[in-house]
């Protein structure tokens, strides 16, 4: 899988990151605080998942081995996953789950953004239909990390443990290696350190409404874009694999 | 099903192909039609072939599968077998092309039309969270209050009528 290129590379980044915060996030469904919030979980999750569709279809044709979008999602190790390790992270309470779309619907946002104008159309395409739902997802997470942030004594606290907790795996998102580089040169992808500025802008501003601290600067976790990955992936692929590896090849 | 109950015509305009796609109704919002929803986005010829040329309403809309299917069996009803359906990203759907007599079966059905033209994606800074001119379909007050951004499909909100107190969906401009 590493020998080929960077674009099929870039593209199971995109597509995984977007699999693996939906399947996430898909866990909470039936377990929501309140139903709206159960609905609104699984709503983004959706959006998630259909955004990885796109990503990891496309990455199957630029692969050109065979491989189509399930294939990609349900027959890959952890090893061979590209998602960031923030996504991955488990949901702990809701404060936690908060936090962490917070953190990434953040960046998926700006990122999106960029991609707007890749000189690649199809990744324009999918950046242009997928910005739209994100917009409403970075609503939603910033309302939350306001309304717990700002809450009671209890909301709070949690909400600020949460924002601590995570923040080590907010650094991976503004790091570039080869592959982003070799992109970058051809104008399918912009600098990741662009992102940090507006990224840090939104989030300090929400953080300052919720009365929350930002957190001060800490050693940062990486290595999922490279698939080194916390030990938490394997247990969800070992959930969400399960029914096509026990099952090859089996449709509804 | 009758794949070959109406004599095939010869070719039918793209006109009358048109209408028959009206009949079809979208899977999740069975009162609007797929083309006051603006899912189809273009119906041509190709040689012998009819290419019909849709776009999904949100990436995860589950409901896309079912509306390719409702095509091909409405056209083969008609006695058209050549049917190529075409998937199309770009531009990406937007509220703008919902058609005025779907936003009034919305309405009718207890849906909330959407009011802004479209969500604007040029930031992200917080917003308060009144939607300015969200009816309520029930009594047509425009004292409402949004309960959630994310409803009973992707495509809508959850609102509430501070007059008749009645909760409603509100398809969300997009």
């Amino acid at each position: 899988m590493s020998s080929v290129g960077p674009l099929f590379q870039y593209l199971l980044r995109l597509g995984d990151n977007c699999l693996i915060m939906g399947q996430r996030l898909s866990e909470w469904c039936g377990h929501g605080p309140a139903l709206e919030e159960d609905l609104a979980l699984t709503n983004v999750a959706l959006d998630l998942i259909g955004q990885a569709r796109m990503w990891l279809s496309y990455a199957g044709e630029v692969e050109g081995a065979g491989r189509n979008e399930d294939q990609l999602a349900f027959l890959r190790d952890a090893g061979d996953f590209r998602n960031v390790l923030l996504v991955e992270q488990p949901n702990g309470n809701f404060a936690e789950t908060v936090a962490r779309q917070f953190f990434f619907d953040t960046w998926h946002y700006f990122l999106l953004r960029d991609l707007l104008r890749s000189a690649n159309s199809r990744i324009a395409e999918v950046a242009e239909k997928s910005i739209k739902e994100v917009t409403y997802h970075v609503r939603r997470s910033a309302d939350w990390v306001v309304r717990l942030g700002d809450g009671t004594r209890e909301s709070h606290a949690k909400m600020q443990v949460a924002v601590d907790t995570l923040w080590s795996y907010t650094g991976e998102l503004f790091a570039s290696d080869s592959v982003d580089e070799a992109l970058q040169e051809q104008g399918v992808s912009f600098a990741l350190t662009g992102l940090r500025e507006p990224w840090f802008a939104h989030v300090r501003s929400v953080l300052d409404e919720a009365t929350l601290t930002f957190p001060a600067e800490a050693w940062m976790q990486r290595g999922g874009k490279q698939g080194v990955h916390t030990e938490h992936l394997g247990y969800m692929l070992a959930q969400m694999q399960f029914l096509q590896r026990a099952y090859p090849g089996a449709q509804w | 099903m009758q794949p070959s109950a109406t004599p095939a015509i010869a070719r039918p305009t793209v006109e009358q192909v048109l209408a028959w796609l009206e009949e079809v109704p979208d899977p999740e919002i069975p009162v609007v039609s797929i083309m006051d929803l603006g899912i189809v986005r273009e119906v041509f010829w190709r040689h012998d072939e009819l290419v019909v040329a849709i776009t999904p309403t949100y990436s995860g809309c589950p409901a896309m599968a079912v509306i390719e299917q409702e095509i091909g069996r409405a056209l083969a009803l008609r006695g058209l077998s050549k049917v190529r359906l075409e998937r199309r990203l770009a531009p990406a759907w937007t509220t703008d092309w919902l058609s005025a007599k779907g936003r009034l079966q919305l309405r009718e059905y207890g849906i909330a039309p959407p009011t802004e033209k479209v969500i604007d994606i040029a930031g992200i800074s917080r917003t308060p969270h009144v939607e300015p001119g969200v009816c309520c379909p029930h009594c047509g007050s425009a004292h409402t209050k949004l309960t959630s951004r994310f409803g009973s499909t992707a495509c809508k909100a959850l609102y509430k009528c501070t007059d008749c107190l009645e909760p409603f969906d509100y398809f969300k401009p997009h």
